[in-house]
């Protein structure tokens, strides 16, 4: 099944999730409102049609405008791939129904992108930090993001960014 | 108790404890020798000159040296004498092993219920260092040690009493005595094949009774870092070490004496019979004797070298379901054996 | 003294199941005790810390806590230029850089719309079956040392040796070969280079058997695998283990016939599955068995991509590289390749400057961990460390 295909019948489905397909990618991404990833995951996963079993990859990504979480679906049976977007704008904190009962591989990815992004996923099992420690502040793959001077009496910055120049151009 | 009993009680400590840091130093640098070369490399080069052989008197040397570090939440008297206790009933142990006809610190007439009774002291001494350490992997380590060797020492015990009784003696010399005269006349092939099965079941349950592959399950440092000794160092950590290799050869010893001739030689011509030279007797029995017992130690350390690990239940299953029942049906047999022959 | 009860626990039960039955059985258990598997323990495969709730031997909970070795490689790669990542993406699964550069440059190659020659793909074959033989020599050698057999590991570093001087001939690294760029490779083949390959080949031949006398089907080796620690199909593809993972409980699957790339589809190799040869399938024996008969199929496209290099004529291997890519198509990505741990998958979103605006890297060993939790219950502590090992992880990709 093409995504444009999966994209008309979840348009059907879910009328009110607000659903864009995005064609300027070498692959196609459906785009959805935050609330309705879970219930749009489940309908991929169990509709025999779609049967999406696997999730290849969940990754939280930033945007200019906001911040979004990836979801790169694929079902071992039918061979077709769809990836889904759920995004919100920066002003207020991303909230992510979670997918990890549906996929339970998205556990750790979603504790990934909450520990890294700042992501939430409601009804997380295991809402923790996973890659950092427990009393990290900050998420330091936001592009803003201030490295913290000191962890426990650690120090963490040997050079001043803000003051160094390291010949960056971009 | 005059001067002179002393003094030889005295000297028989002192060989027995000279014996036993010797082969000790000679066992370790086997073992790494051996494990090199089955690995296909070449172990210790340059200590020494020659093969390294004084690799393992440094690393001793180092050992000694060494900062003797004591955790702070550990129970400090019960860990600083746990080394002691595993050493010193290894020791014991050691004095009624018949090295030559006389060269044997005390032939008892209990001898080997003696030795059987003292070393499992041991346990006692591994269950401690294994509390002591106030670590969790270290208890792990313990707790196994002790299941296993007090396991173990059934089989051990019963396969033990089938050269007792065919030679009808408890004494050392006497089950040693027996086996004059030739390979032939050897423990291990009188009642074939009864003994012999006792022979096997006996070097087996050895094994895990001294923590080697493929039972060395209270230091398998892939599960345990190293077990009951993990938080030992410097001096107390040599001691273990000690005591290990030491076994080693006691667990061969054993079954030199009860099954392998002890320290008579293959074949009696190769024997200078006691009443031409007393001395020289006595020298080529320990030859004898020395020899056979590395023979048994190289083949533990090759099946080190060779085989995985079983896991504990599986251990328990060796021990309770295969050696067991075979130990208990040949104690039956060798008996039955021994009273239909003498009436 | 309680009364004495019995628990029948049917033959092949799943540690959940067991772990259930003993639930019910709460008061003839004793005090649980944590105990903590790691940082610094030899059976974890580098700095993984497994928090163990034990009764007695037996684990009730096993929750694994990651991210000692995280060295913020998303977070690195976005000042990085796009070629410059190659280097970073070495240091991943340091055990097999080639399969690692590979992924990104086939993820970047597949965005910007750049073609490669035949040569270079069939070169990319080439060294990165030869790393993935290495990857799966170090993965069955470390799992015999974690069963206890030492000799075995020590052999199979020994034949890896070869293949990591076949590497320092090729690119001057041993273990980070950072030998390809987006668009080609660094250099062309040193002289010689095949001919090394082809001797490594017969050098080899045989070898494996000897592994699997020595090693796969020992007696206490196979007792101690057989039935431990099941992972089925069903439950691989929901905790999304792949690669020799899943295909150990039995699904035949692999990515480079699946979803070929780089040219897969034109060699001949078989996908090995298990089949529950000793046990159940998806035991911790038919994920090890796996690796090793992985290890022969990835022999003959070594063979037969030698022999295409041999006839083919020689070209500028660094024809495609382009001369700038300060400017580059905007867009995004998901790629994914045959990884020897698994599916490595690289998703890389480019705002069309100079370097990549957000790169994030889908380690197979990141998903394959994250199963421990469901099925270490009612596992030994033995088993565990049987469980660590078959899985196959890498610290340095698990943690990034």
């Amino acid at each position: 099944m093409t995504i444009p295909e999966i994209f008309n019948i979840l348009q059907e489905k879910f009328p009110e999730a607000e659903l864009v397909l995005e064609e300027n990618n070498p692959d196609p991404i459906i785009r959805a409102k935050c609330e309705a990833i879970a219930d749009i995951s489940l309908l991929l996963r169990d509709d025999p049609d779609f049967s999406f079993d696997s999730l290849m990859c969940l990754s939280g990504v930033e945007t200019v405008e906001e911040f979004q979480t990836v979801y790169h679906l694929y079902s071992m049976l039918h061979n077709h791939k769809v990836t889904l977007r759920a995004g919100g704008t920066k002003e207020e904190e991303l909230i992510v129904p979670t997918v990890s009962h549906i996929w339970p591989t998205a556990d750790w990815h979603e504790r990934e992108s909450f520990d890294l992004f700042g992501i939430k996923y409601t009804d997380h099992p295991d809402p923790r930090r996973i890659l950092l420690p427990d009393d990290w502040v900050g998420y330091p793959l936001r592009k803003d993001y201030e490295p913290q001077k000191t962890w426990h009496k650690i120090p963490l910055t040997a050079i001043d960014y803000k003051e160094e120049d390291n010949g960056d151009e971009s | 108790m005059t001067w002179l009993d002393l003094l030889i009680a005295v000297a028989c400590v002192a060989g027995v404890l000279g014996f036993i840091s010797v082969v000790a130093l000679v066992a370790i640098w086997t073992e790494r020798k051996i494990s090199a070369h089955i690995h296909d490399r070449l172990g210790p080069m340059e200590t020494g000159g020659f093969h390294g052989w004084a690799q393992t008197i440094a690393d001793m040397v180092k050992l000694l040296q060494k900062e003797d570090i004591i955790p702070d939440a550990a129970d400090k008297p019960l860990f600083k004498l746990a080394p002691y206790i595993v050493l010193s009933a290894t020791i014991a142990s050691f004095v009624v092993l018949p090295f030559g006809a006389h060269l044997i610190g005390t032939d008892l007439n209990i001898g080997i219920y003696y030795l059987v009774a003292i070393s499992s002291l041991e346990v006692a001494g591994i269950l401690m260092a294994g509390w002591a350490s106030n670590n969790k992997w270290a208890l792990f380590g313990g707790m196994r040690s002790a299941s296993q060797m007090i396991s173990f020492e059934i089989p051990i015990g019963l396969s033990l009493l089938i050269p007792i009784m065919i030679v009808g003696s408890l004494s050392m010399q006497d089950l040693v005595g027996a086996q004059a005269g030739g390979f032939w006349n050897w423990g291990v092939f009188s009642h074939l094949p009864f003994a012999m099965i006792a022979f096997i079941v006996y070097f087996w349950a050895s094994l895990a009774e001294v923590n080697r592959t493929p039972f060395d399950l209270p230091e398998g440092e892939s599960e345990l870092v190293a077990g009951f000794h993990v938080e030992y160092s410097g001096m107390r950590f040599a001691m273990f070490f000690l005591a290990e290799f030491a076994n080693m050869f006691l667990v061969a010893g054993v079954a030199v004496a009860l099954f392998l001739g002890g320290w008579h030689a293959p074949f009696s011509f190769l024997e200078i019979s006691a009443e031409s030279n007393v001395i020289l007797h006595n020298l080529v029995g320990f030859f004898w004797f020395a020899s056979k017992g590395m023979v048994l130690l190289f083949i533990q350390q090759w099946l080190r070298w060779t085989l995985p690990r079983l896991r504990v239940d599986q251990l328990m299953h060796v021990c309770w379901k295969i050696f067991l029942p075979f130990s208990f049906v040949n104690v039956l047999i060798v008996s039955l054996w021994i009273v239909l022959t003498q009436s | 003294m309680s009364e004495i009860r019995e628990i029948d626990i049917p033959v092949g039960a799943t540690p959940q199941k067991i772990s259930q039955m003993l639930e019910n059985f709460e008061d003839v258990h004793g005090e649980r005790m944590v105990v903590q598997m790691g940082p610094q323990h030899p059976a974890t495969h580098g700095v993984l810390r497994v928090e163990l709730e034990t009764d007695g031997e037996m684990i009730m909970k096993a929750t694994p806590h990651i991210g000692y070795l995280h060295r913020c490689f998303e977070k690195t790669c976005e000042s990085m230029t796009w070629q410059q990542v190659v280097a970073y993406t070495d240091r991943l699964d340091y055990c097999s850089s080639a399969n690692n550069n590979l992924g990104y440059v086939l993820a970047c190659e597949k965005m910007f719309g750049i073609e490669v020659s035949e040569r270079v793909q069939t070169i990319r074959v080439l060294v990165s079956e030869l790393n993935r033989l290495a990857s799966h020599f170090i993965a069955i050698g470390t799992y015999g040392l974690d069963i206890g057999a030492w000799t075995p590991f020590l052999y199979l570093i020994q034949e890896r040796e070869h293949i990591l001087d076949l590497f320092d001939r090729l690119c001057g690294g041993r273990l980070l070969l950072n030998y390809m760029r987006i668009g080609g490779l660094t250099h062309d083949l040193p002289d010689n280079w095949l001919k090394e390959v082809h001797e490594y080949l017969s050098y080899m031949e045989g070898k494996l058997d000897e592994v699997n006398s020595l090693l796969s089907y020992n007696k206490i080796f196979v007792e101690r695998l057989a039935n431990v620690a099941i992972i089925s199909e069903d439950m691989c593809i929901k905790y999304g283990l792949t690669g020799p993972n899943l295909r150990g409980a039995g699904k035949k699957w692999d990515l480079r016939k699946n979803e070929p790339y780089c040219g897969y589809e034109t060699y001949d190799f078989d996908i090995p599955v298990g089949d529950g040869e000793v046990g159940t399938i998806g035991d911790c024996w038919d994920r090890y068995i796996v690796r090793v008969k992985e290890c022969e199929q990835s022999m003959r496209i070594i063979k037969q991509a030698t022999e295409r290099l041999e006839k083919m004529p020689g070209d500028d291997v660094l024809a495609a590289i382009p001369k700038s890519m300060t400017k580059v198509a905007p867009g995004e990505i998901y790629f994914r390749t045959e990884h020897p741990k698994g599916e490595l998958g690289f998703y890389i979103v480019s705002n069309g400057k100079k370097f990549p605006w957000r790169l994030k890297c889908r380690a197979p060993s990141f998903s394959s961990l994250s199963v421990m939790s469901a099925v270490s219950p009612g596992l030994l502590i033995a088993d565990m460390v049987a469980l660590i090992g078959s899985i196959d992880i890498v610290l340095g990709e698990v943690d990034r």
